[in-house]
């Protein structure tokens, strides 16, 4: 009798231990249902080849706006070269950003991506994106960087701007992942 | 230790000192320290709540900084619901679970000792952080980052603190399963068994699925804000509305966590009372059941404004409605029991009555809320502050407080006072109602939660409000009177102490021995659940 308790319970400790686990596989679970869904302006990454020429829509032009931000922990200048853009669904498009570290170290960044309105950023595919990696600076370079997109014929025809935003944080190392990296704002707020 | 222990095991006679507590492995006294420390935090968590009122008693500021005041919201939270109402159901399910199925004790009596032990310890990390650098928790019990990042010092405590108290209920449930599923007595079938016994045992298995979760959401936390990780943080690639969606698929669940003991609690009393077998046994628990896997699935109702899509506003919605039919399936039984019964109207009765009518209430504003469009009104304000103080306070404090009426003659041998049971029902009745009535009226105003100061428009329902409050708090004590009268003599207990109870625990002198049911007793439909 005890040691069938005993075997019941080590049973739903293993389950404990597994829910436990799944706490944390809720956040890739999360992550792609975003990406897939376009919650939360998740942009799309589509190789070149996958890009079409039929699929052009050459009546129709959209805009594009870029959004540039960087997070206070980062000694960089971040800006787009032009603030916005017509580009034609389907074609590949691209755009130009300057950075500059301001300070004497060298500095790894990460940029970060969304696109609003959310329904705009499930037609949104970066097809080459200086975000894709981290980006190293040494003290005091300039750097221009380039995004390549498309956007999908597909767009829903009440859509006629989008905006492209990127913030740049500070990574910790050049082999952080994306969403590892170290971010110093809470502790400063706190300070 | 443990020698004296076995050795114990082989007499009636009970251990004496400190170490009868502190080492016990009986079931009887861990529930009795479980039911002691629940009733401590009840009271601990009731005076912050009477700082919170007496800071609205009127607008503008009067005692506290605001700091301090959402301290006081967030700890008055946290302790009601980890240390007094889950230790209650707890104590209860220590006492009466082993009793009902007819075992000696505990599956795993040892582990029973730990995790109430652990309870003391985890409430003293979670009450330490007042004296920290930065103060207590203040962002709310649901935790939210970005703000409760801003916590100084006292995070780790906090985070290790529901790391404990999660710890202690998973070890709590996991030792129920094992009693259940392995020390039932002969013939006590699952379809046999109190009613009591299955929402615990359902229960059980919500808080071995949710509370791991919630563990692994405050870790999250924790290494977000001393380990570099970037779960909740936008810039660093993360999502702060994730930890709502992780606490959410935590945090519905555990409401049923709370409320289902409370549930099985008057489905003993009612049948008692009525004279009358319960109605739709099978039912009842299959009601049971898929309220508790429905609770899986509605967690964004919490959620409605934070801007999710219009499918998942719907899916939650109807979700969300959908837990009203099996509820619905509860409520109708607990009626037709009655229904033509022999009814008395005991103190555990007019308390399983009181949860009927005042749960329905706090049901009926659920469902309100679980309307998308028009949640957009009340979340976040008093309304929905009416809404939980309605499903928890008369729903399922009024049903652990009947479960205590109803089983404290069997404890300690002694009748309570009926009469001083009756006037605490009737106190505590209306001032509830004029402490949490008044804030469905002040909600749909617009008095936002969770704020020190408030509009002077409602200011005169506040008033009436805060004395609510006052008198509600003050009618706990007759509570406390009545156990410790109780406790200290009266008039002797019959083994059946009520008229129409059945089952198990009732074949049982009052007060039971030390070690009952050493040899299990033979169960027919005769002697099987009320
Ligand atoms: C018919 C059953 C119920 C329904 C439909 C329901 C629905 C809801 C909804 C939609 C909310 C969110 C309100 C908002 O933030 O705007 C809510 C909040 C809440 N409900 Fe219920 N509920 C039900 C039963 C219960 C029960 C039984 C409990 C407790 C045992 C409970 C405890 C809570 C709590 C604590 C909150 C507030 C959470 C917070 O801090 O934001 N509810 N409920
Ligand atoms: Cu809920």
């Amino acid at each position: 009798m005890e040691n069938n308790a005993t075997k019941t319970a080590k049973k739903l400790g293993l389950v404990a231990i597994a829910m436990f686990g799944f706490g944390y596989l809720m956040v890739p679970i999360y992550n792609v249902f975003c990406e897939y869904t376009g919650i939360n302006g998740k942009t799309g990454q589509i190789a070149q080849s996958q890009v079409s020429v039929d699929d052009v829509d050459p009546n129709r032009l959209v805009t594009v706006e870029f959004d540039t931000n960087v997070n206070p922990a980062l000694p960089w200048k971040f800006r787009a070269v032009q603030f916005k853009q017509e580009v034609r669904p389907g074609e590949i498009a691209e755009a130009l950003f300057i950075v500059e570290n301001e300070s004497d170290k060298s500095v790894v960044g990460q940029a970060i991506p969304s696109v609003a309105p959310e329904q705009a950023s499930l037609f949104f595919n970066k097809t080459e994106c200086f975000c894709f990696i981290n980006q190293v600076l040494a003290p005091g370079e300039k750097k221009e960087m380039i995004v390549r997109f498309v956007v999908d014929s597909d767009l829903p025809e009440k859509i006629s701007t989008m905006t492209l935003s990127y913030t740049f944080f500070k990574a910790l190392s050049e082999n952080d992942v994306v969403s590892n990296v170290k971010h110093e704002t809470t502790k400063k707020n706190n300070g | 230790m443990s020698e004296a222990v076995l050795h114990d095991d082989h007499h009636d006679h009970k251990p004496t000192g400190i170490g009868r507590w502190l080492f016990s492995t009986n079931h009887k006294d861990i529930g009795t320290m479980y039911l002691v420390f629940a009733l401590i935090m009840f009271f601990v968590g009731g005076a912050m709540s009477m700082v919170i009122r007496a800071e609205l008693f009127q607008p503008g500021m009067q005692y506290v900084d605001p700091q301090f005041y959402n301290s006081m919201v967030t700890v008055h939270a946290l302790v009601m619901i980890f240390g007094a109402l889950m230790p209650a159901g707890v104590g209860l399910a220590n006492w009466m679970i082993p009793m009902m199925i007819g075992a000696p004790d505990m599956a795993l009596p040892r582990m029973n000792n730990m995790s109430f032990w652990i309870l003391p310890f985890a409430a003293t990390l979670l009450i330490s952080t007042f004296f920290m650098q930065g103060g207590a928790p203040a962002g709310g019990w649901t935790m939210y980052p970005p703000l409760i990042l801003q916590l100084g010092d006292g995070l780790p405590y906090l985070v290790f603190a529901v790391h404990f108290l999660g710890v202690s209920s998973i070890m709590g449930a996991i030792n129920i399963i094992a009693t259940v599923f392995n020390m039932r007595a002969p013939g006590m079938t699952f379809m046999r068994l109190p009613l009591f016994v299955w929402t615990w045992i359902i229960t059980a298995f919500l808080l071995i699925a949710s509370m791991p979760v919630l563990a692994g959401a405050v870790t999250m936390l924790l290494t977000d804000k001393y380990f570099g990780t970037a779960f909740f943080d936008a810039a660093g690639g993360g999502d702060p509305l994730m930890f709502q969606h992780i606490f959410w698929f935590f945090g519905h669940p555990e409401v049923y966590i709370l409320v289902l003991p409370a549930f099985g609690v008057i489905s003993q009393i009612i049948p008692t009372f009525s004279r009358k077998p319960l109605f739709g046994y099978t039912s009842m628990v299959y009601a049971t059941a898929s309220i508790a896997f429905l609770s899986f699935f509605v967690w964004a109702h919490h959620m409605f404004t934070v801007g999710m899509p219009l499918t998942g506003e719907l899916f939650f919605m109807y979700a969300t409605m959908s837990i009203a039919v099996p509820t619905g399936v509860k409520i109708f039984n607990w009626m037709a029991t009655m229904w033509k019964g022999s009814m008395t109207f005991e103190t555990p009765m007019l308390f399983a009555i009181g949860v009927l009518f005042m749960f329905s209430i706090g049901g009926f504003s659920g469902l309100m809320m679980g309307i998308t469009p028009v949640d957009f009104q009340y979340h976040d304000t008093y309304f929905i502050v009416a809404h939980f103080h309605y499903v928890i306070v008369p729903g399922i404090i009024f049903g652990l407080m009947g479960g205590i009426y109803f089983w404290l003659p069997k404890w300690t041998g002694n009748m309570y006072d009926e009469k001083l049971g009756k006037l605490h029902f009737w106190c505590s009745t209306i001032s509830v109602n004029i402490l949490f009535f008044p804030m469905h009226f002040i909600g749909l105003a617009g008095m936002p939660r969770r704020i020190p100061d408030y509009n002077v428009q409602f200011a005169d329902w506040n008033v009436i409000i805060s004395l609510g409050g006052v008198a509600f708090g003050l009618s706990q004590l007759i509570l406390v009177w009545v156990v410790i009268k109780c406790v200290r003599g009266g008039e002797k207990a019959g083994d059946q102490v009520w008229e129409g109870a059945h089952g198990l625990e009732w074949t049982l002198p009052s007060p039971p021995p030390f070690h009952t049911f050493t040899t299990p007793p033979e169960v027919t439909d005769a002697t099987a659940h009320s």
